[in-house]
């Protein structure tokens, strides 16, 4: 059998900083990110590309990280869910999730976050229709996506400058 | 027994009825920073130096005898630490007393295409895996058992040598009143059949566990489990170790839902692995393998019988249910009681008959998935009831407002209500939705359906029966101000953490963000049984405010003598402590810690919670009681395609008696997303079987297990009723899992209302609507359902004659043609003192 562990070396760019890894050449993105650079953050729930939790960005585009090899990525912007929060400070998006519990278990919340902060970056008023189609391929079975939506929706009327609030009915429901 | 306990009721009403600092409010979840950054420390985040990987040689056999294991090869791969089969982990294991039937890996016998037959633990998962390949299995296949009908007509061969004969696992037969007599009062009589499909939990986080040991003959487990409390002792059982020396920590789990509530061979066989090698060693399921774990909700083939009077009222019900439990016990004697406990603490039934029966199955082993084993006869139930209106000429929501059961009642098999806010909620969704206007008006093709739910708010009995508390805290005052509150709750994300948090700053007077929680660790923390039937809220709030009560009185005495006023006087709030009657006198908190400190040594408490005693003492009184009830009333609309048969459910309306909301955001979460999966199982999700080819799952991936996107998610217009239970911190009842029950059969009912076909099966497909309108044009019976219900050697009745037919909760001895108690009573039209607000 041929050695599996032959390490193949890449540069990268890793959420805005240049990064240089060594890994087996077979390893996916996914599997980059977790095992050889430590980067937990992102993570899985079929490695098969069905349920949308490992998506990243690479060159601002969400991606599937269980399907792409990391030596496919060498020389390429990537993002991952710690590079969201700038200075100590959280993301809008990051922020709105958190206040309204749009994150409830956590676990599809870092592949949402990016999936929407990519849909933020080339839309900045996106109805809920877009938003919808933008998340269609992220998996969450706790919050039944309402949560998503209006999280997404005042993250990104915040981003617009406006002071927004969440509803009331976002949070106690209606009377 | 134990001494009794105190208990919310014996705390001043003004608990329920006080305004609140941060009960109540929206709050950040203490543990929502970390989950946005990606920074929370899931299972499979976990990694240790020197560790190894381990995999699960899995049976490819339903049902199959092992005539032997050569693992030889395997164990002499490069890289291979160690390999294990069932001849290494003899001792059986399993989440009930009743049922320890499973074993690590298989030793002798394969239930389940899925079941684990050897484990390898080596130094890469891919060299793992190769080794797997290695051990050759040779296996005499057996008469695989499909379903539960086919377990019922094939008593041979046996899956298990237990159980009450041939493959039948479990048979109940309970009888409150006789039901012959209140059937013979009625002016209609009507049976229905129905079915409910198993589902799976569908976590997006497939399980893992890491294992370490210690030469000093300590083991760790780190786990994605709900129930550390019962892998701590099946643990210590299969590894036969002291408990003392092993320590499992539940990580936060990326979704639990009843998932993993039971303890696994996963779990079992990584902690071996380490103690054989000297290593860490981990093991994270495939998505494949979570699905043969399963655990989810019991298939339920379920035929029920009702009497009413014109007016709708009840006067006998019937019920008989028949699981699917798959290969193994798992939660499912319980599971099974379940289907027949809950039917009578939301209209009143007088007398109740329920019959009862889990078969064995080839399948990956059910057990309790969100609203364990009440979903089922909640949908048979209300459909029914949705009937029964229609032969009455009654509106659905008239029909049960009519007949609510009353707060502060007991049910015909001795379930104690507490409050009760049902009304409300039928009331809520019914002006929100419009019903009135559009029930039975709409257009072909749309429609409207109503149904109602309640769930228990924690088990009255623990799943070991002993004297000692369901849930324990220990609290800390630190001279800084800060508080950390230890408790074996685990987080699965439905906010426990939070909820300490923010019971102990309403009583402590502190932000809850001073709060640190410490929860899921069995070295660091008191016992809590664990995050399922809905308990932790309850059970740890009330022991979270016993313990903060305690700490306050503490703070409070020596507070009150440097302020020269009765401790009584003393408010806690705003991290400080001060005169109600002159609140500029006062102290900082961290002040009157540093008092009471000096004073007393380290401010440290604990609290506990015992639920309350039942009032049923019959066999099989186990499972129904609870501390408090939620309640939740739902409309659905529907859009449905008569030339295809395929359902769109556009919004949803659902009202949700919570008792008392504690953290509003996190209370609107667990709605949202309990209609979420109450859609998906009413419309798409399905736990399906090649009953023909071997057994085989069909469809073990996420693409393939069709659950709601967000492009088939529905609105939600959501109403928090609060009716605050005595027996709830705060009065707080749950709200995780009871507003998933009345969304399949509201969107059934809707279904009938848009294009008059009855659909008596959940999931409602296309091609169910489809056939069923095809009936409807042939003029047949315009439905789509089950249409027999097998022959089952039930055993002889246990006989509690109800509250109000002079009962003390007892059963009665097997007379023939008369039962004491029954004699000359007369059937209830209700029971006394119906509230109808």
């Amino acid at each position: 059998m041929p050695p599996l562990d032959a390490k193949a070396k890449i540069a990268l760019e890793l959420n805005g900083e240049p990064v240089e890894v060594a890994f087996a050449p077979h390893k996916t993105l996914l599997e980059v990110l977790r095992e050889d650079l430590g980067l937990t953050g992102t993570k899985h729930g079929c490695e098969l590309g069905e349920c949308g939790t490992c998506a990243v960005l690479v060159d601002a585009r969400p991606v599937l990280s269980c399907l792409v090899l990391g030596l496919a990525c060498a020389g390429r912007r990537v993002k991952t869910v710690e590079g969201m929060a700038e200075g100590g400070r959280l993301h809008p998006l990051q922020d709105a999730f958190a206040e309204l519990g749009a994150a409830q278990c956590g676990y599809c919340t870092p592949a949402f976050l990016l999936a929407a902060g990519a849909l933020l970056a080339e839309n900045r008023r996106p109805t809920r229709d877009q938003i919808k189609q933008a998340l269609a391929g992220n998996l969450c079975r706790c919050t039944g996506y309402i949560k998503i939506y209006e999280a997404v929706e005042l993250a990104a009327a915040r981003m617009r400058g406006e002071k927004a609030q969440p509803a009331r009915e976002t949070l106690y429901g209606y009377p | 027994m134990a001494t009794r306990r105190k208990t919310a009721a014996d705390r001043p009403p003004d608990r329920l009825t006080a305004a609140f600092r941060v009960v109540g409010k929206a709050l950040r979840k203490v543990d929502a920073t970390a989950k946005v950054v990606g920074a929370t420390k899931f299972a499979d985040d976990v990694a240790l130096p020197r560790m190894l990987y381990a995999k699960l040689l899995r049976s490819p056999h339903p049902h199959a005898r092992i005539l032997g294991i050569d693992p030889s090869r395997a164990a002499a791969l490069a890289g291979v630490k160690a390999v294990l089969t069932g001849k290494d982990l003899p001792i059986p294991f399993g989440i009930l007393p009743v049922s320890q039937d499973e074993h690590a890996l298989a030793p002798d016998k394969v239930r389940f295409v899925g079941d684990p037959v050897a484990a390898v633990a080596a130094v890469s998962e891919e060299t793992a895996s190769a080794a797997l390949d290695l051990i050759h299995v040779t296996y005499e296949p057996l008469r695989p058992v499909t379903d539960a009908t086919d377990a019922v007509t094939h008593p041979e061969p046996r899956i298990h040598d237990y159980g009450d004969g041939g493959n039948l696992h479990k048979l109940i037969d309970l009888e409150f009143g006789d039901v012959a007599e209140g059937f013979a009062a009625a002016d209609l009589v009507r049976e229905d059949l129905l079915f409910f499909e198993g589902s799976t939990h569908l976590p997006m986080e497939q399980h893992a566990a890491v294992a370490d040991w210690s030469p000093d003959g300590k083991l760790t487990l780190w786990s994605s489990t709900q129930t550390p409390h019962y892998v701590h002792r099946a643990l210590a059982k299969v590894l036969e170790l002291s408990p003392a020396k092993i320590r499992v920590i539940a990580t936060p789990n990326g979704g639990g839902f009843g998932g993993k509530s039971d303890p696994f061979s996963h779990e079992i066989v990584v902690a071996k692995l380490a103690m054989l090698t000297g290593r860490p060693v981990k093991i994270t399921l495939t998505r494949e393998e979570v699905f043969y774990c399963h655990r989810g909700r019991h298939p339920a083939l379920m035929w029920v019988k009702t009497g009413v009077k014109r007016d709708g009222a009840i006067t006998a019900m019937h019920f008989k249910s028949l699981l699917d439990g798959g290969g193994y016990g798992s939660y499912g004697v319980a599971s099974t009681y379940y289907t027949g406990a809950l039917q009578t603490v939301t209209y009143h039934v007088p007398r109740y008959k329920f019959q009862g029966a889990r078969a064995f199955t080839n399948k990956p082993p059910c057990g309790p998935k969100r609203g364990h084993g009440t979903p089922q006869p909640r949908f048979a139930l209300e459909v029914h009831l949705d009937k029964i209106a229609e032969q009455l000429g009654m509106d659905p929501a008239e029909l049960r407002l009519k007949h609510l059961v009353p707060p502060n009642s007991l049910t015909a098999n001795w379930l104690r209500i507490g409050s009760m806010g049902l009304g409300p909620c039928i009331r809520k969704v019914v002006a929100g939705s419009g019903w009135k206007e559009k029930f039975r008006k709409l257009p072909h093709g749309k429609g409207i359906g109503l149904a109602c739910s309640s769930y228990i708010t924690g088990a009255g009995l623990a799943i070991y029966w002993n004297p000692m508390p369901h849930s324990g805290v220990q609290l800390k005052c630190d001279r800084g101000g800060g508080v950390t509150v230890f408790c074996g709750s685990t987080e699965i994300g439905q906010g426990s953490d939070s909820i300490l948090a923010v019971i102990v700053a309403e009583v402590l007077g502190v932000d809850p963000f001073d709060i640190a929680i410490v929860t899921g660790d069995t070295d660091l923390t008191p016992v809590d049984l664990g995050s399922y039937s809905s308990r932790v809220t309850l059970m740890t709030g009330n022991a979270a405010i016993q313990a903060a009560e305690r700490a306050r009185d503490i703070i409070a005495r020596h507070a009150a003598r440097k302020l020269e006023l009765p401790a009584e006087r003393l408010a806690f709030a705003e991290r400080r402590v001060f005169d109600v009657e002159n609140p500029a006198r006062g102290l900082s908190f961290a002040d009157a810690v540093q008092l009471a400190e000096a004073a007393e040594g380290t401010v440290g408490t604990v609290g506990s919670y015992t639920p309350p005693a039942s009032p049923g003492r019959y066999r099989g009184a186990g499972v129904g009681p609870s501390p408090a009830y939620s309640y939740s009333a739902c409309v659905a609309e529907v859009d449905v395609d008569p030339a295809t048969g395929i359902v769109r459910v556009p919004r949803i309306f659902i009202a949700h008696d919570v008792g008392r909301s504690i953290n509003a955001a996190t209370v609107m979460g667990q709605i949202e997303g309990s209609v979420y999966m109450g859609l998906g199982e009413a419309l798409m999700e399905e736990m399906a079987y090649r009953g023909n080819r071997n057994v085989v799952h069909k469809i073990p991936s996420l693409l393939e297990y069709k659950s709601p996107t967000t492009l088939e998610m529905c609105d939600v217009v959501t109403y928090v009723v609060e009716d605050p239970d005595p027996n709830g911190p705060f009065g707080a009842k749950e709200c995780g899992q009871g507003p998933l029950l009345p969304v399949p059969p509201a969107v059934a009912n809707a279904v009938y209302d848009a294009v008059g076909v009855r659909i008596d099966v959940v999931p409602i497909t296309p091609e169910k609507v489809f056939k069923a309108l095809r009936r409807k044009a042939k003029g047949e019976e315009p439905r789509f359902g089950p249409t027999a219900f097998p022959d089952i050697p039930w055993p002889d009745p246990t006989r509690v004659p109800p509250p109000w037919e002079g009962g003390d909760g007892k059963a009665v001895p097997l007379t023939p043609g008369a039962s004491p108690g029954l004699d000359g009573a007369r059937i209830p039209g209700h029971a006394p003192g119906v509230r109808d607000r």
